[in-house]
């Protein structure tokens, strides 16, 4: 029988020494989401009646692609030998894109749970999180999921997570979150072996948030870790970084639903809430402190959220462009991350040029602006910010291919990354290659185990936040994961590649590359363009061409029949409803000087699954 | 088969409004006849056409010809009820299907039953659809006597290999013999042509024009091959069995065909369309008076499953197959399954997308601003004949005939 706690304790009267503060390290697909509920469910937190798969996921999106974006902490109370004790459990996002958050969401915490696939070992970003968690000098607890798979191979994968972290195969803890076998043995190891949160309990108080979320009818709501003192309900708090002062109206732990409580002491973990209606006036990272009674110092850490990968977005439908700025406004009170300014491009007119921390938030926000404000949205090609030295010396910031200087330039210096892949070794020529032709600099190799390999390179930013990914995982049969994260910048021989349409330049096509590439960019895209353009009643040439120097040419032939020949024995009718049909086909035209570009020109032309798909057909 | 338009209802008594006749004395009357039967169906052909075996054992094609002279009757009834001043008929066009396929004297009774419920015109075009290989001198011989005078082969091609992608039948050596049966009869003759088959090459098509023209006839129709959907030339382009009709192929021939008919002595007077002076005609006369009157959005009653007619802005339709339509023709009933009373806005489109088609041309002052507006630039680009424009007629020159549809399209400022 399971040792349910009997009398849980209360939130703010908690002594430390009966909390448990811990995260879970996993990559997407391991199952963490369904040992979590596991969890919930074992602790009596939830009743199995009450089960929602994947309790803690709470957006559609979210569940469909089987990641959690915002992290959340529950409070389960257990019992092991006759003590009642509080364990916080703090969900983690899992993806590249938000390492900062993953950080912060450690920090909250004494210990980790690294939770890797028994079928399929540990992967890249996990690798990164645990390097990230060891420099938080959390407690690693190692965790097999999913060995109830008939595929599982649960030795070999404790042998190479025990070499990992050095400990033994058999302190690798081996669960099953479908089935439930295990669970009930992590709880009791975590109560073990996770330290007790220290903190001092009559300093100044500091909590710091490690997440924020907005809700439609609560406003912001906080997740906090306190560090030192108390938080109380009603009592006036500050935000360190800016000092701004927020009334808290509500404060309290989640359990699986936000319950309010007498407050927040050391080391408790909670939410709260203010009242603010908009998530960048409760920074991840930021500090929390009483106003009356302040705390000298921040707990430190926090980061102004850094837009790495920058698309201009626009609506299909003109008139759709009010609703998609009142959506981009919506959003951004839920990620703070988001950023955007108003753009105007010639060929697709009003839309919002955004930057985002990487390639998955760029798609998340173009899926949820379309799923939830139920637009139709173009999206640029994904460009990074790149500084530009003009010959007068003076610096420039270019995250848009059509602000690209005209002029001089004496250099430009694009943004780096270091990246990390680790792949089976069979498959090391082909990374190194694609590596390779990303133009990446090769820093190091190690084996993992016998035939898993690290591989780790320096690349240009802009090389992988397009199709690198895919084309990753297409050499590699799947096999390969990745990570990365900024790296500094560094000088490179870059130009901007214009498409020009009948001598006009249609600003949405246009793309910084190497010099290089430009040449095989220019190509692509012209090539790209005479297929997906139908022809017109004139000829349309379509030129690439860096500044003046045209660097690759299509033409459209004009069309030279447009005529129905017969009227079919009187049916007047069927022939003006094929002219009328026409009249519908031009509305969604968008036009570039004289020539009529199909809406879905754009937007196959700027999506890369074409260009792959094109590879594959050759 | 296409689908037919969507309209509204039609009243079961066919009845129309008195808009539709208000203006019928300034309006010429036409009459079609729908004959909707043919031996095998052809490749390409999605016309409302039925063989033996498509329409059911209580359809005879032996009894048609009553249940078409029915809708005559029926014709004038409405047109009289709708207080239309009553008009001889401009002209009668038996078209299919394949009209030929029914016993001369069928047809001859229903121009009969034409002749005594409207009249016809002193001048009346009496055209008959003839399929080559479903005739004989015999057949010509009773047409005219009934008062047909003009006869259209459907010739298509001289090639045999074109002629088999399009599933057409006929023996290409029995053309001359047919036609010169007809005109042994006293008709005029017209002969039609299709271009841009798959797998026609340049010289096939110049061959098809040469023989045509060798038939020494007064008017040929070329009609660029359209592949429809639901056919079988359709699906086996989609299958890639059959390559597929190329617009630039079907552009090329359609400019050596107008050259080698303006070189034999023919005038084009709609997109498709030549006439020559003959048989003591001129070439305006031997224009077709039937087709014209389409292109010029005059009035026609049409006969038969699925056929359409037209009264001054109300066009209307009749249900396609013959079992339902025989069953309303004995019941007294109007056939008609749709119809639609057009606005203003439709019928300027109409007036502007049949207009332009033919050699007069539109009337400038006859166009909206926005298209007065286009016409320069329409000269500019060389498909609209300048000096007409300036004297008042936009005129498509030789190269905007192949751009007709985009010509109304800016004409409308679509």
């Amino acid at each position: 029988m399971s040792p349910l706690a009997v009398n849980p304790p209360a939130p703010a009267s908690t002594d430390p020494s009966v909390l448990r503060n811990f995260c879970i390290i996993a990559h997407i697909d391991h199952g963490k989401s369904t040992l979590a509920d596991r969890m919930l469910q074992a602790t009596g937190v939830v009743t199995p009646r009450q089960m929602k798969a994947q309790y803690l996921d709470r957006m559609d999106i979210e569940r469909e692609r089987g990641i959690t974006i915002k992290s959340q902490a529950v409070r389960m109370p257990w019992n092991v030998d006759g003590t009642d004790y509080a364990l916080n459990m703090i969900d983690t996002p899992g993806h590249v894109d938000f390492t900062y958050e993953v950080s912060r969401s450690l920090a909250a915490c004494e210990a980790t749970l690294l939770l890797v696939d028994a079928a399929q070992g540990i992967e890249a970003q996990t690798l990164a999180n645990l390097y990230l968690a060891l420099e938080n000098d959390l407690t690693i607890i190692p965790v097999l999921n999913k060995i109830d798979l008939p595929a599982a191979q649960p030795d070999k994968y404790a042998d190479e997570l025990a070499n990992l972290i050095g400990v033994e195969p058999d302190e690798v803890l081996r669960v099953s979150g479908k089935t439930g076998v295990g669970v009930e043995a992590l709880l009791d190891k975590i109560v073990r072996d996770v330290p007790s949160p220290q903190g001092v309990k009559d300093a100044p108080s500091r909590a710091m948030i490690f997440d924020s979320v907005y809700d439609t009818y609560r406003g912001v709501v906080t997740y906090v870790r306190v560090v030192d003192g108390t938080l109380k309900p009603r009592e006036r708090i500050r935000m360190m970084s800016t000092g701004a002062a927020h009334e808290m109206l509500e404060i309290g732990v989640i359990s699986p639903e936000p319950i309010p409580s007498e407050g927040l002491s050391v080391g408790e973990v909670g939410y709260l809430i203010t009242g603010v209606k908009d998530v960048r006036q409760s920074r991840v990272g930021d500090t929390v402190t009483s106003h009356t009674k302040p705390a000298e110092e921040s707990l430190g850490g926090y980061e102004d959220p850094k837009p790495m990968v920058f698309s201009g977005l626009f609506p299909v439908e003109g008139s759709d462009y009010p609703v998609l700025r009142d959506a981009l406004e919506k959003l951004q009170l839920n990620d703070a991350a988001l950023v955007y300014e108003p753009e105007t491009s010639t060929a697709l007119g009003f839309g919002f040029r955004c930057g985002f921390l990487g390639l998955l938030h760029l798609e998340i926000t173009r899926d949820r602006l379309e799923r939830e404000f139920n637009l139709d949205l173009i999206s640029t090609a994904p460009s990074v910010s790149y500084n530009v030295t003009l010959e007068d010396n003076s610096e420039t910031e270019v995250t848009n291919p059509s602000e690209f200087p005209e002029g001089r330039i004496n250099e430009i210096r694009e943004p780096m990354v270091s990246a990390t892949v680790l792949v089976p070794s069979e498959f090391i020529g082909a990374v190194m290659e694609l590596c390779q032709s990303k133009r990446g600099e090769m820093k190091g190799m190690d084996y993992l185990s016998e035939d898993r390999v690290e591989l780790r390179y320096r690349l240009p930013l802009a090389e992988i936040v397009f199709d690198f990914f895919d084309l990753l995982k297409s050499k590699t049969r799947g096999y390969a994961s990745l990570d990365w994260k900024a790296d500094g910048e560094q000088a490179a021989d870059l130009v901007k590649v214009d498409i020009l349409l009948q001598g006009e330049q249609v600003d949405a096509f246009s793309a910084i590359t190497h010099k290089d590439k430009a040449y095989s960019y220019g190509v692509v895209m012209t090539g790209k363009l005479k297929n997906l353009i139908p022809r017109q009643q004139y000829e349309v040439p379509i030129q690439a061409a860096i500044g003046s120097r045209i660097i690759a040419r299509e033409n459209i032939r004009a069309i030279r029949k447009d005529v129905l020949s017969k009227c079919y024995g009187g049916d007047i009718s069927r022939k003006r409803k094929l002219l009328e049909k026409q009249k519908e086909g031009k509305k969604r035209m968008k036009m570039v000087g004289r020539v009529e570009v199909p809406q879905e020109a754009f937007v196959a032309a700027l999506s890369s699954d074409e260009e792959s798909g094109k590879d594959k057909k050759k | 088969m296409p689908a037919q338009p969507e309209g509204d209802p039609a009243p079961a008594d066919g009845s129309l409004p008195s808009s539709a006749v208000a203006r019928a004395n300034q309006r010429t009357l036409s009459l079609y006849v729908h004959v909707p039967f043919c031996a095998v169906r052809c490749g390409y052909c999605d016309f409302n056409t039925y063989t033996m075996s498509q329409l059911g054992p209580d359809v005879s094609r032996d009894d048609y010809h009553h249940d078409a002279a029915a809708e005559v009757r029926f014709g004038r009834s409405v047109l009289d009820a709708a207080g239309a001043s009553p008009r001889p008929l401009h002209s009668v066009f038996f078209g299919g299907g394949t009209p030929t396929l029914l016993p001369a004297e069928n047809l001859a009774a229903v121009l009969q039953q034409a002749r005594e419920s409207f009249g016809l015109a002193p001048d009346a075009e009496i055209t008959v659809e003839a399929n080559p290989d479903s005739v004989t001198d015999r057949t010509f011989e009773i047409l005219a006597q009934a008062g047909v005078n003009r006869v259209s082969f459907g010739m298509q091609s001289a090639v045999p290999h074109v002629l088999k992608v399009l599933e057409r039948t006929h023996t290409p050596a029995n053309v001359p013999l047919a036609v010169a049966g007809a005109r042994k009869a006293g008709l005029s003759v017209s002969v039609d042509l299709i271009y841009g088959t798959p797998g026609e090459s340049v010289r096939d098509w110049r061959r098809s024009v040469e023989t045509a023209l060798d038939l020494e006839s007064d008017h040929i129709s070329a009609y660029s091959l359209i592949i429809e959907d639901g056919t079988k030339l359709a699906a086996q382009i989609r299958r890639g069995e059959v390559p597929e009709v190329d617009p630039d192929d079907q552009a090329e021939k359609y400019i050596l065909a107008d050259a080698l008919l303006r070189e034999a002595g023919f005038d084009w007077y709609e997109v498709s369309n030549w006439s020559r002076a003959a048989q003591g005609r001129s070439a305006a006369q031997n224009r077709s008076a039937h087709n014209i009157a389409y292109w010029r959005n005059q009035d026609w009653w049409g006969i038969g499953p699925g056929a359409h007619s037209h009264m001054d802005g109300v066009r209307w339709w009749n249900i396609k197959h013959p079992l339902p339509y025989t069953n309303k023709i004995r019941e007294g009933l109007s056939p008609a399954v749709g119809r639609e009373s057009l606005n203003q806005d439709t019928q300027y489109l109409e007036h502007v997308m049949l207009g332009i088609r033919i050699r007069e041309g539109l009337e400038t002052r006859s166009l909206r601003p926005e298209g007065r507006t286009a016409v320069a630039g329409l000269i500019l680009d060389g498909w609209v004949d300048g000096p007409a424009a300036v004297g008042g007629h936009v005129i498509l020159t030789d190269q905007g005939r192949l751009m007709a549809d985009a010509v109304t399209r800016r004409l409308l400022d679509w």
